[in-house]
């Protein structure tokens, strides 16, 4: 049905190009063409679409991996036992392109993409620790979520999800011994020399633990003094194995993990997840969700941006901001709180609804932050934005320009700090982002005070958002009259059989989300944040792949550190503003 | 009896030094937490001022651990020197006209003499430490104390210009007339300036810049070793402040209340005003610090200098 409806204008071209025995297309629920491609065509065709087509695709937006030896209902696609996915994105087209590469098990090989996208590096690296899928041509295939000792590949469907289902561990003295071997640094590993032409170069390990890198991240630099030669960002130490557990909780009960993968996102986190079940289940929701969820993330928007406020002064040696910044946080906690029950983590959105109808009196609540909230902003603009000494430590460190952000997958204030205004709210509206008049902001320089200024010029936004939410928030349900919406309405759960039953197996069960694969990625607060959920139509997900912003963030680190010094990387480090755990998930 | 009486103020000194210094440290976080919404300690006693008898209770009874990799003896000596180098110092603050541990005739020199040699302490810890982040704090706090010495100096040599002599004492008679900071107030900015970073505080805390380098040249210290970098700093954040009202506002002097009230007044103020300073500034970075001293600050103060003597010149001919 609709085959020929559906065929994108770019699946016509590269089926003309390459002939359908190469490019096979797949329907997919979320309508992102999706096609199948042979191995040995993957850099022909990736080449293609990013250098010769017209409007390219110039961004690996991501890379993952699906093990389908398990997945059932997959006859109308290609055998396959592992399928290596790359969604690519083009910012011309306002379109995404997924590639699938079927892979059979007993050659788990794949030539590299990292010639074409130099940010392909990490994520094959994480698909080979995952998947233990081989990338021929990789500069530095290596474990890069798990030890560098982990024995399996944990995304594989026989690695078991808990330790219950593992041997009991045990350290014995040559295993204890192996693991610390494990841990000596070795710079040529990393691909650093240990001396140059006339010095020998000092190797200083920043992190996992330091007080600048904002959870557990760890930098190797090498130095020539204080010079930075090599900065190499390591990450996996907050790996918590999200995507994993997305397999066996079911489809509801899964919506907690999703707070904690941007921790200071709170249900910014819920939506992605969210619409892309919604889309999976073919859920409408009411429009009072819409601007319900629409309100609440824009808060959390504001709670993160000012958490970055704060440190980004801090890390720059300012004491006081960050204080006042979080004395303001407590207050929008104090509404969040009266709204959802939660501060950080609430996990208050539900497939097809929000869990409650707002409180009474709320919008005397929102209403007080509104009026509070702006002289504060500009107070802090002195404070900090005008300060020169801030000027001068931000000005002109960690450059990048917009093609590089591109190529480099940069989502979020960090792309917008480069002057390219995109932002999925308003060139992908969700959840009725259409409907709220507000602005862009960008910069100009991409440095990192071009990408402090963004953020909080985003909170302005974000203000001015709230404000039409509250003056203009629809009446109606705070759940869609789905079957699917969990938990379901209980109104008429004990009048009719049918609800009741709907009701029974969503609260006992939980959903039973129809096959399908979707992908949804909303503009988050650091980036663009996205699941990509595919369904076999059973009770849990069968692949949860979490596309986090922070990710490619992190790998620019080397490119825009080189040569400066280390309190400039200090600078470039809060100027991206991450989390480890949106980052290892 | 005199020489008893010279013992027993000495002491009497060194134990009121001693118990300010540890006073200061509930008075700044008190300051900083009203300038920051926040409460600060004020639990242990009254208005939290016995805050500061717990953590020396506690920092006391730590275990007194040395680093197996560190270089022992220099690492054990170095926290000395910074708080002996400031307690000596303080021995030519004159506090009042007849209040005073010795009157040096050198009393200038001896007390930038003291304060340069107190950078060795954190040099020295920064190597004994065998730590890199030590290391690289050392490092800093080397080129920072050498740079900053240089023109701290010249900006005083004006006001010995003023007063015709080296004597604390007598730089402070000589305000009789008018304090030093009406005509030296560049000076002032400039020993300000070089003082705080000799004390190394934000915004001039490169040393030991926390977002950089963890703790820098401290980092490997704990229990007491540490708690006497600690002291050391707050003495020296008191010995700039008694050092900047003899040379700028007149010492003791002042109507009505008693001289050495007045004193003491003067240097809160200036305390103050360095916590402020902390509360309010960020943390350059290290060349933008080193560019600043050598470009601006030196050629200002040596032409404080000469313009000083010009009219000096001028007014006496």
């Amino acid at each position: 049905m609709g085959n020929m409806l559906s065929i994108q204008p770019v699946t016509q071209t590269l089926l003309g190009q390459f002939g359908p025995e190469t490019v096979q297309q797949q329907l997919t629920t979320d309508q992102i063409p999706t096609l199948w491609i042979s191995r040995c065509k993957l850099l022909e065709i990736v080449s293609y679409l990013k250098l010769e087509i017209e409007a390219p695709y110039l961004t690996l937006y991501d890379l993952t991996a699906i093990d389908e030896r398990t997945r059932s209902g997959r006859d109308e696609q290609p055998p396959s036992d592992y399928t290596l996915v790359y969604h690519l994105l083009s910012y011309d087209r306002n379109q995404d392109l997924r590639l699938k590469v079927a892979l059979d098990i007993d050659d788990l090989n794949m030539p590299s993409v990292t010639g074409i996208w130099p940010c392909a590096n990490w994520y094959e690296c994480e698909v080979w620790d995952m998947f233990g899928i081989r990338f021929n041509g990789h500069p530095h295939l290596r474990r890069i979520l798990m030890s560098p000792t982990w024995q399996g590949h944990p995304l594989r469907k026989d690695h078991p999800a808990r330790a219950t289902s593992m041997e009991p561990f045990s350290l014995p003295d040559e295993r204890q011994d192996m693991e610390q071997e494990a841990l000596r640094f070795d710079p040529e590993y990393w691909g650093m020399s240990r001396g140059g032409d006339d010095s020998d170069y000092m190797f200083l390990n920043l992190g996992p633990n330091h007080p600048s890198v904002h959870g557990v991240f760890r930098i190797v630099l090498q130095l020539d003094g204080e010079q930075i030669l090599h900065a190499i960002p390591d990450i996996g130490y907050h790996h918590r194995g999200a995507e994993k557990m997305g397999e066996r909780q079911s489809w509801h009960s899964y919506i907690p993990y999703t707070d904690r993968i941007d921790y200071l996102g709170g249900v910014m986190n819920n939506l992605p997840y969210v619409l892309a079940v919604e889309k999976l289940a073919g859920i409408q929701v009411p429009e009072r969700v819409k601007t319900i969820r629409v309100m609440l993330c824009e808060m959390f928007r504001i709670a993160s941006h000012l958490v970055f406020y704060g440190t980004f002064a801090q890390d720059i040696g300012q004491l006081s901001p960050v204080f006042y910044m979080f004395a303001d946080r407590e207050k929008l906690f104090g509404i969040i709180e009266a709204i959802t029950g939660a501060r950080m983590h609430p996990a208050w959105f539900r497939i097809g609804g929000v869990a409650q109808d707002l409180p009474k009196g709320w919008q005397t609540l929102v209403r007080d932050f509104l009026e509070y909230m702006p002289a504060r902003l500009q107070q802090y603009e002195s404070m900090v934005m005008q300060n020169s000494l801030i000027r001068r430590r931000s000005r002109g460190i960690g450059c990048y320009n917009t093609a590089e952000a591109i190529e480099w997958g940069v989502t979020g204030p960090g792309l917008r700090a480069t002057g390219l205004g995109w932002d999925w709210r308003k060139f992908r509206p969700y959840s009725g982002y259409q409907n709220f008049d507000f602005e862009v902001p960008t910069g100009g320089r991409g440095d990192a005070y071009d990408r402090a200024r963004v953020r909080i010029d985003e909170i302005w936004q974000s203000l001015s958002i709230i404000r039409q939410c509250l003056e203009h928030m629809p009446q109606g349900p705070y759940k869609a009259d789905h079957p699917l919406t969990t938990p379901p309405p209980k109104e008429r759960t004990l009048k009719d059989i049918e609800t009741l039953i709907d009701h029974f197996l969503g609260m006992s069960w939980g959903p039973v989300i129809p096959p399908g694969e979707a992908s949804v990625g909303v503009e988050a607060t650091k980036g663009n944040h996205s699941y990509y959920l595919i369904s076999d139509g059973g009770t849990q997900s069968y692949r949860t792949r979490i596309r986090t912003p922070s990710f490619p963030h992190l790998q620019m680190i080397p490119l825009i550190s080189q040569g400066l010094m280390v309190a400039d990387l200090i600078a470039i480090i809060a100027s991206i503003d991450f989390v480890m755990a949106d980052v290892d998930r | 009896m005199a020489e008893f009486m010279t013992v027993l103020y000495v002491l009497l000194t060194l134990l009121l030094l001693l118990v300010l210094a540890a006073m200061l440290i509930w008075y700044e976080r008190r300051l900083l937490a009203l300038w920051q919404d926040r409460y600060g300690p004020n639990r242990v006693g009254p208005f939290g001022l016995l805050q500061v008898a717990a953590d020396m209770i506690k920092i006391f009874f730590k275990e007194d651990w040395i680093p197996p990799f560190a270089e022992k003896a220099v690492f054990v000596l170095a926290p000395a020197v910074v708080v002996i180098t400031m307690l000596l110092a303080f021995a030519n603050v004159p506090f009042a006209e007849s209040l005073w541990v010795s009157d040096l005739n050198v009393g200038v020199l001896f007390f930038l003499a003291m304060s340069a040699l107190a950078a060795y302490s954190t040099i020295l810890a920064g190597w004994s430490s065998n730590n890199k982040y030590a290391l690289l704090g050392g490092m800093r706090a080397a080129a920072q104390m050498i740079s900053y010495d240089v023109f701290m100096g010249l900006s005083l040599m004006g006001v010995v210009l003023l007063s015709g002599s080296f004597n604390l004492r007598e730089i402070v008679e000589a305000q009789q007339q008018g304090w030093h900071i009406t005509s030296q107030f560049v000076a002032f900015g400039i020993f300000m300036v070089a003082a705080v970073a000799e004390s190394h505080r934000l915004p001039f805390d490169l040393p030991e810049a926390e977002h950089e380098i963890i703790a820098g040249f401290h980092t490997e210290y704990s229990g007491m070793k540490f708690g006497l970098f600690f002291v050391g700093e707050y003495l020296s954040v008191l010995l700039i402040s008694a050092m900047s009202v003899v040379l700028f506002f007149g010492g003791w002097l002042g109507p009505i209340l008693p001289p050495f009230i007045w004193f003491c007044l003067k240097t809160l103020l200036v305390v103050s005003f360095i916590i402020l300073l902390r509360a309010a500034i960020p943390r350059p970075r290290f060349d933008q610090l080193m560019a600043f001293g050598w470009k601006l600050m030196l050629p200002l103060a040596l032409i404080n200098l000469l313009l000083t003597g010009a009219v000096l010149l001028w007014w006496e001919a």
